[in-house]
């Protein structure tokens, strides 16, 4: 999000709150998320991708919505109009392309509007035939969330998201040699994905709330939390979707702040720590270890900032909406333990991975016969936990290094913290809250995380391993 | 301690009308430091205060770089800011130091060379050492712009630092007239430029259009904020050039100098015979030996690349027709005759092999001939004095 699109949003927002009737909040939060989904959307050099990407995410959106919806008191009657405001927006987008250069809502020309007509035709027989499938079996859940992982998994690998790239420059009439993994750059799909996820397994449970067309589609795109979350739970966010209420004094200062401080924290702090932060060029110039530590120092520093930052902007515009969306960072690097620290890092996407693959495979290792030892379930529960995170953020051996590198952190964490309990007395209570041992924890879990960057900030296995011996003087 | 999401909860309920009250405050806040700002103008004082020579090593060139995230620099034009970020603005000059300025575009500043091979690096890892002891060590304060007006400015600025003797590099391109104030370096930094050419009486307009005058509101925080930034923005580069030692990106692939020339025989818009002393800014050059008073002042014509190849009968060079570059020589000779200055004519000392993608860039073999000249010279004077 740039500075433009921040301020829009913020205005959007305060307009949408300023209204006490809760429909003509809802259609305007409704076509506000839509329109930012193509306007957030950057431009790629396969043609018309930019506008097709985010057609497909809303598609997706109302996919899960026809095959997890719940016969309730919404009536049909509003459904269809819901879904025909949607095809109405997305006209409209695409309607652009008859206005000259620099009036279209996505990044390019958008598709003529034949092309896009045909596909609004084409997803509403989707729906239908996934409606059909419904009444019949669970087979339509499987077969979105197999499309949707298969999609998040094209777009976060190099080779397919290139391979797939190639394929559709053929299919636009481009050149498939110039194809690159940079062209499926799909914004907010990470997150589009979770919240996707989580509403189709939440059906098959019983506990996804009931939602309209329009309630669903807001959630999933809603417009401040679309690039980097946080990312919401359907029964929370509806309750504030829910009540029509005018935007206070409290409301509007609480939300502007955050939006400050947001600012600050990405466009002044984090923008200025890039410049020296770790990162594969640097890493093979710098001359010292001294100076790769400063290097990373700054990246640990940035990356908190610029997420958290983000995060501040997306909560503070939220506010003005009249939403308090979850915090997603709660001061990480002053926790005293690893566990402490995901428990306040990405809080949302934490507790998303934990609810939904931590718990189920924990019960389930703990279930299966023949029994496993608690240690080795706690191991791979925790282990494949912090590798989905790790290939969450993008499908390479460093990110599966990464996330080994936490996961081995929380385990060896979990054995020491069970040791301490049975011999408590190698280490009495006074002794464990004493502000000395506190402050070394603090500087242990924090050095920890900070050299894990490595595998973050890195692209590649052999550079990392470069830097950690260098940091280290070997 | 709260975090920052704390930070921004009230507890108290809260009224639109005290909302715009503290807005109405912060607004005149806001306007009072702006004004006060633009009454204070002081963005010198600001460019004065730097982490280089302090935390980091200062640069051994000028900030100069297009690309920023590559070459950990940036392209500067404040005079302060350019010299508090470079390593001559450190401790006083040592008394067994005899210190050697160098003057002038790119070729001196080193473009496509890395730190340790420029003209000054080269003549620093030398050792050179006078007859009476003095340690040579020569200080880059070349700028790639080719204007020697802008020279005269960093030579008015590096005379602050107590130079010995100063190397001035010129070549054709970078007198005429009217091309003197194309520099961004004089464009930005009107008050020193007008001020020297009202002391020096040099033939050039003080209230030429190029020259770019802050108005009142260029000069509040608001106006100023990408100056502002770009100190900014020096000091964090500072950390990268401490850790890395790179101060330019130099791309592994460039293209090479033009070798076949235009069949063109004039030179921006004169042709053979047209050229006076007159549209050159000889009196630039005495301006700055003027203002050096007893420091000497070496003039030296750099080397440019000579063309063997297609029409180079008519040019040396994509820069140069023959005619007028022999003409600059003979007239920069006679000059130099007149007023006594001193020059060391540089300017076919070096075979085509040795440029690289201009010419009037050398490669690294290149510049260890020029410096090896440059260190012979530099003696010559150093032990001259008694």
């Amino acid at each position: 999000m740039s500075l433009v699109h921040i301020t829009v949003f913020g205005l959007v927002a305060a307009l949408i709150s300023a209204s006490r009737n809760s429909r003509r909040r809802g259609w305007g939060l409704l076509a506000g998320s839509v329109l930012a989904v193509y306007w957030l959307q950057p431009a790629t050099p396969v043609r018309h991708f930019d506008f097709w990407l985010p057609t497909i995410a809303l598609a997706l959106t109302i996919f899960v919505w026809v095959a997890t919806h719940r016969k309730t008191s919404f009536s049909v009657r509003a459904e269809i109009l819901t879904a025909l405001v949607i095809a109405v927006l997305v006209l409209a987008v695409g309607f652009t392309r008859y206005l000259t250069i620099g009036w279209h809502l996505t990044q390019t020309r958008p598709p003529n509007a034949l092309s896009i007509l045909v596909a609004l035709i084409g997803l509403g027989l989707i729906s239908f035939l996934l409606l059909w499938i419904r009444r019949k079996s669970q087979l339509g859940l499987w077969l979105l969330a197999s499309i949707i992982l298969g999609l998040f998994i094209i777009t976060k690998s190099d080779p397919l998201a290139t391979w797939v790239s190639s394929v559709a420059r053929v299919w636009s009439g481009q050149l498939p040699e110039l194809a690159s993994s940079a062209d499926m750059s799909w914004l907010g799909f990470s997150y589009i994905a979770l919240r996707l996820l989580h509403t189709l397994r939440d059906q098959t449970t019983g506990r996804l709330p009931a939602l309209s067309l329009r309630e669903y589609v807001t959630f999933v795109i809603f417009f401040p939390a679309l690039t980097a979350g946080p990312i919401d739970r359907a029964e929370r966010f509806v309750r504030d979707l829910r009540v029509a209420r005018r935007i206070t004094a409290i409301q509007a200062v609480e939300g502007v702040t955050r939006i400050i401080l947001g600012l600050f924290k990405k466009f002044v702090l984090a923008d200025s720590l890039a410049m020296i932060a770790l990162n594969a060029t640097n890493a093979l110039q710098v001359k010292s270890s001294l100076w790769l530590w400063v290097l990373l120092y700054a990246y640990a520093a940035q990356i908190y900032l610029d997420f958290s930052g983000y995060t501040d902007v997306a909560v503070g515009i939220g506010r003005l909406a009249g939403f308090k969306l979850p915090e997603n960072f709660d001061r990480p690097y002053l926790k005293p333990n690893i566990v402490a620290f995901w428990n306040s890092w990405h809080i949302t996407m934490a507790k998303w991975f934990r609810a939904y693959h931590f718990n189920p495979l924990t019960r389930f290792l703990l279930r299966r016969k023949p029994k496993l030892l608690p240690w080795m379930v706690i191991f791979l529960a925790q282990i494949s936990t912090m590798v989905l995170i790790g290939l969450w953020h993008g499908i390479t051996w460093n990110f599966l290094a990464w996330g080994i590198w936490h996961g081995m952190g929380l385990f060896i964490h979990n054995r020491w913290a069970a040791f301490l309990k049975a011999h408590s007395h190698l280490l009495p209570p006074s002794l464990r809250s004493s502000r000395a041992v506190k402050a070394a924890s603090v500087l242990l879990t924090f050095h920890f995380v900070t050299v894990g960057w490595v595998w973050f900030a890195l692209p590649e296995i052999s550079l990392s391993m470069n830097v950690l011996g260098r940091l280290f003087g070997m | 301690m709260t975090n920052w999401a704390g930070s921004t909860n009230f507890s108290r309920p809260l009224a639109w009308r005290t909302v715009g009250n503290v807005l109405f405050r912060a607004l005149v806040i806001f306007i009072v430091l702006n004004l006060g700002y633009a009454l204070l103008n002081p963005l010198a004082f600001l460019g004065r205060i730097s982490l280089y020579n302090l935390l980091y090593p200062g640069r051994s060139r000028l900030p100069y770089g297009s690309d920023p995230k590559r070459s950990y620099n940036l392209t500067i034009t404040q005079l302060e800011a350019m010299l508090a970020s470079h390593e001559i603005h450190r401790a006083s000059k040592m008394s067994d130091e005899y210190r050697v300025l160098i003057l002038g575009d790119s070729s001196v500043w080193g473009f496509l060379l890395k730190p340790d091979q420029t003209l000054s690096a080269r003549v620093n890892s030398s050792d050179y050492q006078t007859s009476s002891g003095r340690m040579v060590r020569a200080f880059n304060l070349g700028y790639p712009t080719m204007s020697v007006t802008k020279d005269l400015l960093l030579l008015e600025r590096g005379l602050r630092y107590q130079p010995d003797l100063i190397l001035w590099f010129v070549t054709l391109e970078s007198l005429p007239t009217w091309k003197q104030l194309d520099s961004p370096v004089t464009q930005r930094n009107p008050g020193p430029t007008r001020a020297l050419i009202q002391r020096h009486n040099i033939r050039l307009d003080p209230q030429d259009k190029r020259f770019l005058d802050l108005s009142f509101w260029d000069r509040t925080i608001i106006g100023q904020r990408k100056q502002l930034a770009d100190l900014v923005r020096l000091q964090l580069y500072g950390a990268m050039w401490a850790s890395t030692s790179v101060d330019h990106h130099i791309p592994e692939t460039y293209n090479r100098l033009i070798v076949d020339l235009p069949a063109d025989d004039t030179f921006q818009g004169f042709g053979p015979g047209e050229l006076k002393a007159g549209d050159l800014a000889f009196d630039v050059l005495a301006a700055g030996i003027g203002q050096a008073g007893d420091v000497p002042v070496l003039i030296v014509n750099e080397p440019i690349f000579i063309s063997q190849e297609m029409n180079s009968d008519i040019r040396y060079n994509s820069y140069y027709p023959r005619w007028a570059y022999d003409e600059y020589r003979h007239m920069l000779a006679e000059r130099c005759v007149v007023e006594g200055w001193q020059i060391l004519d540089l300017w076919d000392m070096l075979s085509s092999g040795e440029f690289t993608e201009s010419a009037i860039h050398y490669s690294p073999a290149g510049v260890e001939q020029v410096a090896s000249l440059l260190g012979v010279a530099i003696l010559e004077h150093a032990n001259r004095i008694p």
